[in-house]
């Protein structure tokens, strides 16, 4: 037992250090937030006030008032053929782009154009972008849709350009060598080794973008939003809640068929297998960290 | 996902088999989607209301801005917007913050191996997804409503959205913990909060804080348009500027919108690259 000394020691010890650093960072957090709150002048006699109003604020929103449903319909048709048509448009622009990106294919000189185009299309919020298309292309549901299509090429054409970089080479040089022509070897070597992952995006893109076509009415650019903004300036909160109902049921529609969409594409599910919720393999498929919207 | 299925039930000599990567089934429900899509697409081609003549004159209306923009008003950023642009970051990180003090009692609900009650999950589930489902611009029309116009009210919103978010990827965090060390702890008689310190914690830990670093840069990206609607930051200033058709000023905040974002992406590749 006395040639052990390592073992009795290593005991002794804690296992759990202080760890100044950590513990600095926690209290610069801190600081940060006491600072950042004083300059925002949030008191608790504002939050108390606050609550007050949330009580009143929700007792209007309920029940809600589906009265004025024709408009509400209407609006949700509208955001609806801007979704559809903001991704069929992002998309068709995003797979060029995207391929442009692509480093391992692609000569520098055609990748880094491509990329800051994605960079720039990337930086702004879609509400913004709206803003200037509206500007451009004057109010209605074809601003929403430009804007949303930029949208579009900044997220769909990041992730093809990723999805092409991880492919394997192997297969694009045997396509290659048999003297195919570009178009062939995009074709027959590179499209399917990502075609399931870009049916994945285009579902998450479509999904992304039914969300954000119900918000870009806000600034005029069509869709449901417009109706949103103008109850709530009139303060209809009772038809605000019903609006809100309508659009979540929407989204949620709308993840639904895009699971669907998914199962057929990628676990290769039949129309039966679907009615059936059978799952086969039982693979989920996880858009990991793209949940931006 | 390649299934391989011969033409024909009995045996045929290899040169005459007919190889197809997916079955008649299969065929058929992938037709099915590309024709629903296509009818999709049409149906909203035939239907959407778009005015030709607006399509036609876009590009003069789109040289009209950008010479209205120019030269950009520089001399407007250090009066109206370094303040601006310093809420909204405030707004972006107390937000995230506030988000993650919320997100991860709701996330160790919604993991199974945490919390075993089947109901409580699914309360868990319910809170994340009806906080993704509403659009951070209408979590700020309803803070404004309640709280009023300012920053208070974005930073509310910011953090209600992101609920969802981190909540949701921090339960799967959880959910993904190997069992070994949690069990190594049982066995020794910790308690249930040393189990969640020092068995689950540092396992979540490398996950948490990229999540919290992911939002955070999504949410410097939110914060900039929350001010339309009156909750505070620089889109406050944006919305005057664009109402008062000074466009001059519009390019100096989109142009301070455009380097914070990609400054906050380069931040958030950088720390993530230090902590992973």
């Amino acid at each position: 037992m006395t040639d052990r000394p390592a073992v009795s020691a290593s005991s002794n010890a804690n296992p759990f250090p202080a760890n100044w650093r950590s513990r600095g960072l926690w209290i610069a957090l801190a600081v940060y937030v006491v600072y950042a709150s004083a300059q925002m002048d949030v008191s608790a006699e504002r939050v108390a006030v606050g609550l007050h109003n949330a009580g009143h604020f929700f007792g209007r929103m309920f029940p809600p008032n589906f009265t004025r449903w024709e408009l509400l319909v209407k609006g949700l048709e509208e955001s609806l053929e801007i979704a559809v048509l903001a991704s069929t448009l992002g998309i068709a622009l995003s797979l060029p782009i995207g391929l442009c990106a692509s480093r391992n294919l692609m000569p520098a000189w055609v990748s880094w154009p491509a990329r800051l185009i994605i960079v720039a299309a990337r930086s702004f919020h879609p509400v913004i972008v709206a803003i200037v298309f509206v500007k451009a292309v004057g109010f209605g549901a074809l601003a929403g849709i430009l804007a949303l299509a930029v949208a579009s090429v900044g997220f769909a054409a990041k992730l093809f350009a990723e999805a092409i970089e991880e492919i394997s080479l192997k297969q694009v040089e045997a396509v290659r060598a048999t003297g195919a022509s570009f178009m062939s070897v995009i074709g027959y070597g590179v499209l399917p080794q990502v075609f399931a992952r870009f049916i994945g995006f285009c579902t998450y893109q479509l999904d992304s973008n039914l969300r954000n076509s119900t918000m870009v009415g806000i600034v005029g650019a069509g869709g449901i939003g417009g109706t949103l903004f103008a109850a709530f300036q009139r303060f209809d909160y009772d038809y605000v809640c019903a609006i809100l109902i309508s659009i979540i049921a929407l989204i949620m529609a709308g993840e639904v068929l895009a699971t669907y969409v998914r199962a057929i594409f990628i676990d290769g599910f039949s129309l039966a297998d679907i009615f059936r919720r059978r799952e086969r393999g039982a693979t989920v498929h996880r858009v990991q960290h793209l949940e931006d919207d | 996902m390649t299934e391989a299925a011969t033409q024909a039930e009995t045996p045929l000599p290899v040169a005459q088999r007919i190889w197809r990567r997916f079955t008649p089934a299969q065929r058929v429900a992938r037709f099915t989607v590309f024709l629903l899509v296509g009818i999709a697409i049409a149906a909203a081609i035939q239907t959407v209301e778009i005015i030709p003549e607006f399509l036609t004159d876009a590009p003069e209306q789109m040289a009209d801005l950008l010479t209205r923009m120019w030269p950009i008003d520089f001399a407007y950023y250090p009066q109206g917007v370094h303040a601006a642009l310093t809420e909204t970051i405030h707004i972006a990180s107390l937000g995230t913050l506030l988000a993650l003090v919320m997100a991860i009692p709701v996330g160790l609900l919604a993991a199974r191996n945490i919390c075993p009650f089947t109901s409580l999950n699914l309360l868990a589930k319910f809170i994340l997804v009806s906080s993704r489902s509403v659009n951070s611009l209408v979590w700020a029309l309803l803070f404004v409503g309640i709280f009023g116009p300012g920053a208070l009210a974005g930073t509310l919103a910011i953090a209600f959205r992101s609920i969802g978010f981190v909540g949701k990827l921090f339960g799967e965090a959880i959910e993904e913990t190997a069992r070994g060390p949690i069990e190594a702890l049982d066995a020794a008689g910790a308690p249930w909060l040393s189990r969640l310190a020092f068995g689950y914690w540092p396992q979540v830990k490398p996950a948490f804080w990229s999540i919290a670093l992911f939002r955070w840069d999504i949410n410097v990206r939110e914060s900039a348009v929350l001010g339309l609607v009156g909750a505070g930051g620089i889109g406050m200033i944006l919305d005057s500027a664009l109402n008062l058709f000074q466009w001059e000023r519009v390019a100096v905040i989109l142009v301070a919108i455009f380097v914070v974002v990609i400054l906050a992406e380069v931040v958030v590749t950088f720390v993530r690259g230090r902590i992973l």
